[in-house]
C-alpha cells in the first residue's frame, strides 16, 4: 500500500476523481429536483403519504444496511456477528448469492479464502479473516446429505389427465 | 477498509434519498474496489446493476429460472422447463466465470488461429468464415461439468447446480476442422485452446477469466463447430454472440463463448481453467472428503450418461392410475441405447420408448405411460444406458473435490389420490 505510485496509475486516479466530481454534481442536481418534486408532491396531497413513506423507506438512510427479520436485506446474508466484515469483503467481486450456497468447513473456508487471494484479486484479510470465517461457519453450516437426500420442497399441483 | 472508505461518501447520497438502491451498490463497490485495485475498475467495466436490469428480461429467459449467482450471472433452469425437443434460450442455462464483454460487434469481429502447432497464422472475419466454409446445423448437448455439485456430501465449493444446468439447443456453423485445416496443423498438434472477449472478475486484462479446449481429435470431429447462429437466429449475447465453439458431450465449459482466437497447441492448453483442480476429477476414485493433490487430478473429457424427466413437473397429483412421463436422455460421446423408470425405487425397471438422436451428440427423447397400482406417494425415477452397457447410478457417484460429474438418476414426486 505504501508503494510510490506510478505516474500512469496517478493519471487514473486524477481521472476517476473527475469523474466522481462528474457523478456526484449530476446527482447533487438530480437530488434538487428530486427535492422540488418531492415538496410539491407533498403540497399537493396528503393521502398518497403511505405511498410516498414506502418508497422513502425503500431508498432511505437505514435502507442501505437494513435488517429484516434477522436478514441484511440488500444481500440477503444472515444478521450475526461479523456480518458486516463478509459485507464489506466478500461481496464487492462477487454475490452473497455465492457464499450463501456454499456450506463449507473452516479449513475449506480459508483454503477458498487463499484461492480468491492468488488467483481472483482478494486482497490481505489480516485479522478480518478470522472474524469472516467464523461468521460463514456458524451461519451457514454443513447439511449431512448422504448419498442421496430425500426430495423436498415439493409443490403440489393437481394434474389434469 | 472498503466499508470506510465507501461510507462517508455514500451518506451525503443516502440524505438525499434519491440514489437507487442497485445503483449505490454498485457504485459504493465500485468505489472501494477502485481504492484497492487501483487502476483496474474504473477503466473497465460498467457493473450491470447500474443498468438496473432484471436477468430475466436482460436474457430474455423464463421467470421460473433460478439464479444461483447474480456476479457473474449463474442461472439454472428446472427439470419441467426443458421439456421442448430443441431447447429455447428462455430456459437455456447461463454460466459464466468472468464479467461480461462490453461490446460485441459482428462486422468487426474476427477469429484468429494461432499457436505453437499453426502452420500459417490466420484471422478471419466473421463474414469470411461463413462464405469460405461449409456450413452445418447440428443439435449438441451441453452440460455443465458441475451440474449435480448441489448433492455432493461432503459439499464441493462452486454454484450448487442442481439439475438444470443442461439443454439442447441446435447450433449453425461452420467445423472448426475445416477452418484449422486452412490456417495448417503442425504434426506436433495435440490440443486446441479458445480465448474469448468476456473479462476476468478482478478486471486485470491479463488475466482470462476461462480459456479450455480439447484434445485434437475433438476438435477435429465433425460435430465441433464455430457457431454464429442458435436455433436458427443470432446467438443471444449471453450464450455468446457473435461467435462460439461448440463441442457437444463435453463439459459446456468447452464451449467457449465469444470466442475471437484458438490456438493450435503442441501441448495440453493451460489456459484459464485448464490447470490445478478446475474441471478435473481424481484420476484414482477417492474417498469423500479427501484432499487430492493437483497432479493427481484428470481433465474431464466426455460427460456420462443421464436423464431427465421433464414432464410432468414434480409434484403431480393424479386422480387416475395412469401417467405418461416424458423427458430426454443423453451420453456424453456415445448414444443412449436403454431407457428405463422404477416406481419402486429400483426394485423393478420397466422400459421406456426411446428415440435415436436427431445426429450424434443430440439428447433423445423418452416416453413411458406409467401404470400405478393404487392410491399413494410415489417417486418416478428414470435411468439411461449409454451403447457401453453404463447405467445412470441410483446413488450420488464417486465424490470429487470440485463436485463434478453427478449423474445420479433424476426422480420426481407424483400422488395418486
Amino acid at each position: 500500500m505504501k508503494q510510490q505510485i506510478p505516474s500512469s496509475l496517478r493519471i487514473v486516479i486524477i481521472r476517476a476523481m473527475a469523474k466522481l466530481a462528474g457523478l456526484l454534481s449530476l446527482i447533487f442536481i438530480a437530488g434538487l429536483v428530486y427535492l422540488v418534486i418531492d415538496l410539491k408532491a407533498k403540497d399537493a396531497a396528503n393521502q398518497e403519504t403511505t405511498l410516498a413513506k414506502n418508497e422513502v423507506d425503500e431508498i432511505s438512510d437505514q435502507d442501505w444496511d437494513k435488517i429484516e427479520n434477522g436478514i441484511h436485506i440488500r444481500t440477503g446474508l444472515i444478521d450475526a456477528d461479523g456480518l458486516m466484515t463478509v459485507v464489506s469483503n466478500c461481496t464487492s467481486c462477487h454475490s452473497a448469492k455465492l457464499i450463501t450456497q456454499n456450506r463449507m468447513s473452516a479449513e475449506r473456508w480459508n483454503e477458498t479464502i487463499k484461492w480468491m487471494q492468488e488467483t481472483q484479486g482478494l486482497w490481505e484479510l489480516g485479522g478480518n479473516q478470522e472474524i469472516i470465517v467464523n461468521y460463514l461457519v456458524a451461519n451457514y453450516p454443513s447439511i449431512k446429505k448422504g448419498r442421496r437426500m430425500r426430495l423436498e420442497n415439493i409443490e403440489w399441483y393437481e394434474l389434469k389427465n | 477498509m472498503l466499508s470506510y472508505i465507501a461510507k462517508p461518501i455514500a451518506k451525503p447520497l443516502k440524505r438525499k434519498e434519491f440514489i437507487k438502491k442497485a445503483a449505490l451498490s454498485s457504485f459504493a463497490a465500485l468505489l472501494g474496489t477502485n481504492i484497492v485495485f487501483g487502476s483496474k475498475i474504473l477503466n473497465g467495466y460498467t457493473p450491470i446493476a447500474l443498468d438496473g436490469s432484471d436477468p430475466f428480461d436482460m436474457f430474455k429467459k423464463n421467470k421460473s429460472m433460478l439464479v444461483l449467482n447474480d456476479k457473474p450471472w449463474n442461472i439454472e433452469a428446472q427439470a419441467h422447463l426443458l421439456y421442448d425437443s430443441i431447447t429455447p434460450n428462455s430456459s437455456m442455462f447461463v454460466r459464466n466465470n468472468g464479467l461480461l464483454p462490453e461490446t460485441l460487434d459482428a462486422k468487426t469481429w474476427t477469429l484468429t488461429i494461432d499457436g505453437e502447432s499453426v502452420v500459417t497464422q490466420k484471422t478471419y472475419t466473421l463474414a469470411e468464415l461463413k462464405s469460405k466454409f461449409e456450413q452445418h446445423t447440428y443439435q449438441l448437448t451441453l452440460e455443465c461439468g458441475g451440474n449435480g455439485r448441489k448433492e455432493f456430501d461432503p459439499p464441493a465449493k462452486g454454484n450448487q447446480w442442481n439439475v438444470g444446468a443442461v439443454h439442447c439447443a441446435s447450433w449453425t456453423g461452420v467445423r472448426l476442422r475445416d477452418v484449422l485445416e486452412d490456417a495448417g496443423m503442425k504434426s506436433s498438434a495435440v490440443y486446441i485452446g479458445f480465448h474469448a472477449a468476456d473479462k476476468h472478475l478482478s478486471n486485470d486484462p491479463k488475466k482470462e477469466p476461462i480459456s479450455r479446449g480439447c484434445p485434437m481429435p475433438k476438435a477435429l470431429q465433425d460435430e465441433t463447430i464455430l457457431a454464429f447462429q442458435m436455433n436458427g437466429k443470432d446467438i443471444p449475447m449471453i450464450h455468446g454472440f457473435p461467435l462460439r465453439l461448440v463441442a457437444g458431450g463435453w463439459p459446456a465449459s468447452v464451449s467457449g463463448k465469444w470466442v475471437n482466437r484458438i490456438s493450435i497447441r503442441n501441448k495440453i492448453h493451460d489456459g484459464t481453467k485448464m490447470t490445478g483442480s478446475a474441471y478435473r476429477v481424481p484420476c484414482k476414485p477417492v474417498a469423500p472428503g479427501e484432499k487430492v493433490a493437483d497432479e493427481d487430478m484428470c481433465i474431464i473429457e466426455s460427460m456420462p450418461v443421464k436423464s431427465l424427466i421433464t414432464s410432468p413437473k414434480s409434484g403431480a397429483m393424479l386422480s387416475g392410475k395412469t401417467l405418461k412421463i416424458q423427458g430426454h436422455a443423453w451420453a456424453g460421446e456415445f448414444e443412449v441405447a436403454k431407457m428405463e423408470y422404477s416406481i419402486d425405487f429400483g426394485s423393478t425397471w420397466t422400459p421406456c420408448e426411446v428415440q435415436k438422436p436427431a445426429n450424434r451428440l443430440a439428447w433423445q427423447h423418452f416416453s413411458a405411460t406409467v401404470k400405478f397400482p393404487e392410491a399413494g406417494y410415489y417417486e418416478v425415477w428414470a435411468k439411461a444406458t449409454d451403447s457401453q452397457g453404463t447405467s445412470q447410478p441410483m446413488l450420488v457417484p464417486g465424490w470429487n473435490p470440485k463436485g463434478y460429474l453427478n449423474n445420479a438418476c433424476h426422480r420426481i414426486a407424483v400422488k395418486i389420490q
